[in-house]
């Protein structure tokens, strides 16, 4: 027992590590994500607070926690304080098995992909307990919707991992970069790298797919009756997916903490560096389509996911497994 | 060995507990929110038995979306109030308290089976076809046996669910006239020439337009 539990000192320590920098990175994406939207729009984004308006994050945290924290009179007090709670937590636990190096990861599970994507499949009840218990039309409809989208895309997200584990033959994330040194997965599955952005942009609920908060419909969506600090949690909860999902990306498709080419100048960085290049290039992506792309109709919403996106990522399957049959590089015999 | 028991007994009890509020709160959102509860302890049970696939397919499949939909049915229909009539003595013309005793008692004697059966785990074990090594992982070990000796009992529970979902749809779908659906090809091969109709316009009677 008391093994156990000195084991489980030394690990506490581990993961504060690795959450304090994922938390301030999330404020400092923050930033980046709303200087890129700037810099789209001829605007000059947040430049006050610090050099850059680089503490900006900072002093939107220090304003949230001193606003009042108001709890509607008619909500459900319980599960409306337990929803941001659950959407922050969600978004943390995931990080536990993201591979930033070669042994460098809290917990090299076998089952890595799979917790993922569980964990991403969780997402969802955040949103649904803090619109259902809100208690309010808008938030209801927002968490619907919200609900309705992510358990769409997950379908597509998880036919997409099924084509990169083809590839690898194993379920371990550390193994899933380890398969990608000669060729990152990118290459042959490009179609599939595209889908998976897309269906990553629908699944965190960024824009263009933004309709569960759509604020000329639903004026806040879920998050209406929040206020203080609890809507800083959804905030940082949200912000926390959308990396992750780079994350995702990165170590599926863009070969994880492995450099580009395997030669002098570029093997000399170390992988956790090059892990964090592929989800701020990632990152960067995804408040671009931000700045550019209008917002979609739900119901064209739905077609993409179930009748574009879905048979496509299917064909691709039979396609991956028989290209992979034929000429014999079916891995793990 | 003991941390580990401490574990088993909180995650249990967590699913027994639950277990129980499913059934016994009023709240119909709440009794689906403690099943998800109880979903998620039983598939810590699966991870500490070591069946993580297991494990991780029953979040992702009952907990990642059977549990959505059903929120989504207890959310968007009022069963609350249904729920409450329900085991009241007189809900459109009988009670329904003989048939869930008649049910509640087949569950409790095939537990009883279950629980019996479990005195000859060592037997059934030997008598496996299929030996259970703890090398591989139980991923691969599941993907071997699924995909080949029972190949035929997959591929016709596929078949069922597939059925099952068919013929949902087909029950619940009717013809709506007057639906306007987008067509992304009728709107690109849209030209000129069927867009636009030039018209002489008889003065002071203006042009009919039909739709």
């Amino acid at each position: 027992m008391d093994s156990y539990f000195s084991i489980l000192f030394t690990e506490v320590y581990k993961i504060l590590f690795l959450l304090v920098p994922v938390l301030v990175s999330v404020a400092m994406i923050v930033w980046l994500d709303r200087r890129v939207w700037a810099f789209v729009q001829k605007r000059r984004g947040p430049n006050v607070v610090g050099p850059f308006g680089l503490f900006q994050s900072l002093a939107d945290a220090l304003k949230y926690t001193f606003k009042e924290i108001i709890i509607p009179a008619s909500s459900n007090k319980l599960v409306f304080v337990l929803a941001p709670v659950v959407t922050m937590t969600l978004a943390l636990i995931s990080w536990a098995v993201i591979p930033f190096g070669e042994d460098f990861v809290l917990a090299d599970i076998n089952v890595g992909i799979l917790y993922l994507f569980a964990v991403s499949s969780l997402g969802v009840y955040g949103i649904i307990m803090g619109g259902w218990a809100s208690n309010s039309k808008y938030p209801f409809l927002g968490a619907i919707r919200s609900a309705a989208q992510m358990v769409s895309y997950e379908v597509s997200i998880g036919v997409i991992i099924i084509n990169v584990l083809l590839c690898v033959g194993s379920l371990n994330l550390s193994d899933i970069v380890m398969a990608q040194q000669n060729l990152w997965f990118v290459i042959p599955l490009f179609p599939m790298f595209v889908i998976f952005f897309i269906s990553a942009l629908a699944e965190t609920n960024r824009p263009p797919f933004d309709l569960p908060e759509a604020e000329a419909e639903l004026v806040a969506g879920y998050q209406t009756e929040y206020s203080g600090m609890m809507y800083a949690m959804f905030w940082l909860g949200e912000y926390a997916n959308i990396l992750l999902m780079c994350a995702m990306g990165a170590v599926l498709f863009l070969g994880g903490w492995l450099s580009p080419i395997d030669i002098f100048p570029f093997n000399a960085i170390p992988g956790p560096f090059w892990l964090i290049f592929k989800i701020l290039f990632l990152f960067i992506l995804f408040a671009l389509v931000k700045a550019t792309v209008p917002r979609y109709r739900y119901d064209q919403l739905m077609k993409l996911g179930w009748k574009i996106f879905l048979p496509f990522s299917l064909f691709y399957v039979v396609l991956t497994s028989s290209f992979l049959l034929y000429f014999d590089l079916l891995p793990g015999k | 060995m003991i941390a580990h028991s401490v574990f088993f007994y909180i995650f249990s009890l967590i699913a027994i507990v639950s277990a129980v509020m499913v059934t016994v709160s009023k709240n119909t959102v709440h009794s689906v929110f403690f099943l998800i509860l109880d979903f998620i302890s039983i598939s810590c049970l699966f991870i500490m038995i070591g069946a993580e696939f297991l494990g991780m397919i029953m979040l992702i499949v009952y907990v990642g979306a059977v549990a959505v939909l059903f929120l989504f049915v207890v959310m968007m229909l009022n069963v609350a109030e249904q729920k409450g009539q329900w085991f009241s003595s007189r809900w459109d013309g009988g009670t329904h308290i003989p048939v869930g005793l008649l049910v509640s008692l087949i569950i409790f004697f095939e537990l009883i089976i279950v629980i019996g059966g479990w005195k000859y785990k060592p037997d059934l074990l030997n008598s496996l076809s299929v030996n259970i090594s703890t090398e591989v992982t139980n991923t691969r070990s599941i993907g071997n046996i699924l995909y080949t000796d029972y190949i035929l009992l997959f591929q016709i529970s596929g078949m069922i669910l597939l059925v099952a979902m068919i013929g949902a749809i087909v029950l619940t779908y009717r013809e709506r006239a007057g639906v306007k659906r987008q067509s992304y090809v009728k709107q690109i091969s849209r030209e000129r020439d069927e867009g636009v109709d030039l018209v002489e316009a008889e003065r002071n009677k203006g042009v009919k337009i039909d739709a």
